[in-house]
């Protein structure tokens, strides 16, 4: 049996330990009661406001009752999807080199270190970058702009999470594949990507939730449009971008719309988490 | 050491004696081995038979893995690691740079300590290997991974799940999966890096036995820790310490009548 001097020191850490468990508790519910309002009140003021309306109805004018978000939504979806569809191949291949080829050298340090200044951006500071690029010389707001801009916001997400799951590929693996006279790039493509392939993807489903929410790089590039528009070189409309200038009006029905629009958004950005993390799951 | 020249003596013999009864498969001289300035393998000189199965025992960080990973250039993919000296198999030495390592890891098949399925379905395991130099026809490729998962004895657990993930089968499965992946390229050498050290007593046995028959065809080299499984499954052991070949015959003999002290010392249990 232990002696009393043991049996101290033991209680002195049960009770260390159940202080150390209580403030974690308290921090954890302070950030989840925050949140748990937000959803709340996107659910309270949004689900009601949700109809058919809302997908097949453009944005209504100021002061009319109806009216929906389906240029905003047709916006959005396509910036997105262009963006993800050229950035992904981008960043997995830039991905690729840092971990399987940039091992040595100070360029792949350099690169890691460039793609960690760009992940860390402000999203405003893309914008302006796109809107000097592409929206000045063109001298008009376009769709190809809003994508250009999202694109660069992806590529250091899919970079760093590609290197990351390539990272966590054991070596012992590669070197199986090579001991069967497997030249390098077999062994990346079929081997290392492979193993990492439910991780990559997640990084893209991760980056396509990032996006489907920007509203600063979108407002400088793609602008808006209260009509549909399915041409990339006008000014599109996108869900973010409507949600921000109906908010701020002073009419009641943009408000709703604007609440109808958050509260969509939310459900795509949760699906693609719960998407992603599937994927994850399905891996392990 | 009770007599040095008389046991130098006494090992040149045992080595020409291995030379002079089997055929040479691979011929190792004057091999050095660095990890950066670090000296891992001093001067090792010594001879593979042809169709045998030779065991490299020795303490942890004896050098005796990487003496094994010399001989498919394994080494090669690391830029701190570097071997100087001759490995020479059927005339040709290879460490030149004329020799191709892809093609030459065709010829010398490896087996890892822990087993190293790939992301993909059993099947697919052991055609990956076979596709990287060949293209067979449907029919003929089943009956080649069939003939290897026969070989590994395996074909009668997986037969209904290839085409399930290779990940799936249990840890001795997969090390036999990997054997069957490395004998399916038909290679000429197989180096095995402790390729029971993960696994339980049964499936230990089962690829003990396999190596058993894997010499019909194969030249085998093994890297083991465990001094039983050398003794029941080599022709040939190596005793290796600190960098160094301390002495290497016929394991029988090493076993019962070792001509080094050190190697006595080693495998009667009083080092190591």
């Amino acid at each position: 049996m232990l002696d009393d001097k043991k049996l101290k020191i033991y209680a002195g850490r049960r009770r260390r330990n159940a202080l150390a468990l209580c403030l974690s508790l308290a921090a954890m519910g302070i950030g989840v009661f925050w949140l748990m309002w937000i959803l709340w009140d996107v659910v309270r003021l949004g689900a009601g406001g949700l109809s058919l309306a809302v997908f097949t109805e453009m944005t209504p004018p100021p002061m009319s009752a109806n009216g929906g978000l389906a240029n905003a939504i047709m916006g959005s979806a396509s910036m997105v999807l262009l963006a993800i569809l050229a950035a992904a191949p981008v960043g997995i291949l830039v991905g690729v080199y840092l971990c399987e080829y940039g091992r040595r050298g100070s360029f792949p340090v350099i690169v890691r270190f460039l793609n960690d200044i760009l992940l860390s951006a402000p999203s405003i500071v893309i914008g302006l970058f796109i809107y000097a690029l592409l929206v000045k010389p063109f001298k008009g707001f376009s769709g190809w702009a809003g994508a250009a801009a999202l694109a660069l916001i992806v590529i250091p997400i899919v970079v760093r999470t590609t290197e990351n799951m390539l990272q966590l590929v054991p070596d012992s693996l590669r070197e199986a594949a090579y001991a069967l006279g497997a030249p390098k790039w077999k062994v990346v493509l079929m081997v290392s990507l492979r193993a990492a392939r439910a991780g990559v993807l997640t990084g893209g489903l991760l980056a396509l939730a990032r996006i489907s929410g920007e509203t600063a790089p979108l407002l400088l590039t793609a602008l808006s449009n209260l009509f549909w528009n399915s041409n990339m070189s006008e000014p599109m409309a996108s869900l973010p971008v409507t949600i921000f200038r109906f908010a701020m009006s002073p009419f009641p029905s943009w408000q709703r719309l604007a609440w109808a629009g958050i509260f969509l958004l939310m459900i795509a950005v949760l699906l693609l988490n719960v998407l992603a993390r599937t994927f994850m799951r399905h891996k392990s | 050491m009770r007599n040095g020249r008389l046991s130098t003596m006494k090992n040149i013999f045992v080595r020409q004696s291995v030379a002079l009864q089997e055929k040479v498969k691979i011929t190792v001289g004057n091999l050095n081995f660095y990890y950066d300035n670090f000296h891992a393998l001093k001067d090792i000189s010594l001879t593979i038979p042809e169709r045998r199965v030779t065991a490299f025992i020795g303490p942890s960080g004896c050098g005796k893995s990487t003496l094994l990973r010399a001989f498919n250039r394994m080494y090669a993919l690391y830029p701190n690691q570097r071997a100087e000296g001759r490995i020479v198999m059927d005339g040709e030495d290879l460490l030149s740079s004329k020799i191709d390592p892809s093609l030459l890891r065709a010829k010398i098949g490896m087996v890892f300590q822990k087993p190293t399925p790939f992301p993909m379905s059993v099947y697919d395991n052991i055609a990956f290997g076979i596709r990287l130099f060949e293209k067979p026809s449907r029919v003929d490729m089943d009956e080649r991974v069939e003939n290897a998962l026969r070989r590994a004895a395996l074909w009668d657990e997986v037969k209904d799940k290839l085409y399930k993930s290779g990940s799936s089968l249990s840890g001795g499965q997969q090390q036999r999966l990997c054997i069957a992946r490395a004998v399916a390229v038909q290679p000429e050498v197989l180096l095995m890096d402790e390729p029971c050290s993960a696994l339980d007593p049964i499936s230990t046995a089962k690829i003990e036995e396999l190596i058993h028959s894997l010499k019909q065809n194969y030249t085998v080299v093994i890297v083991t820790h465990n001094m039983q499984q050398a003794a029941r499954c080599s022709d040939y052991t190596a005793y290796m310490y600190l960098g160094e070949l301390i002495e290497v015959g016929a394991t029988e003999r090493i076993f019962v009548q070792p001509a080094r002290r050190e190697t006595e010392d080693y495998i009667t249990g009083r080092f190591g």
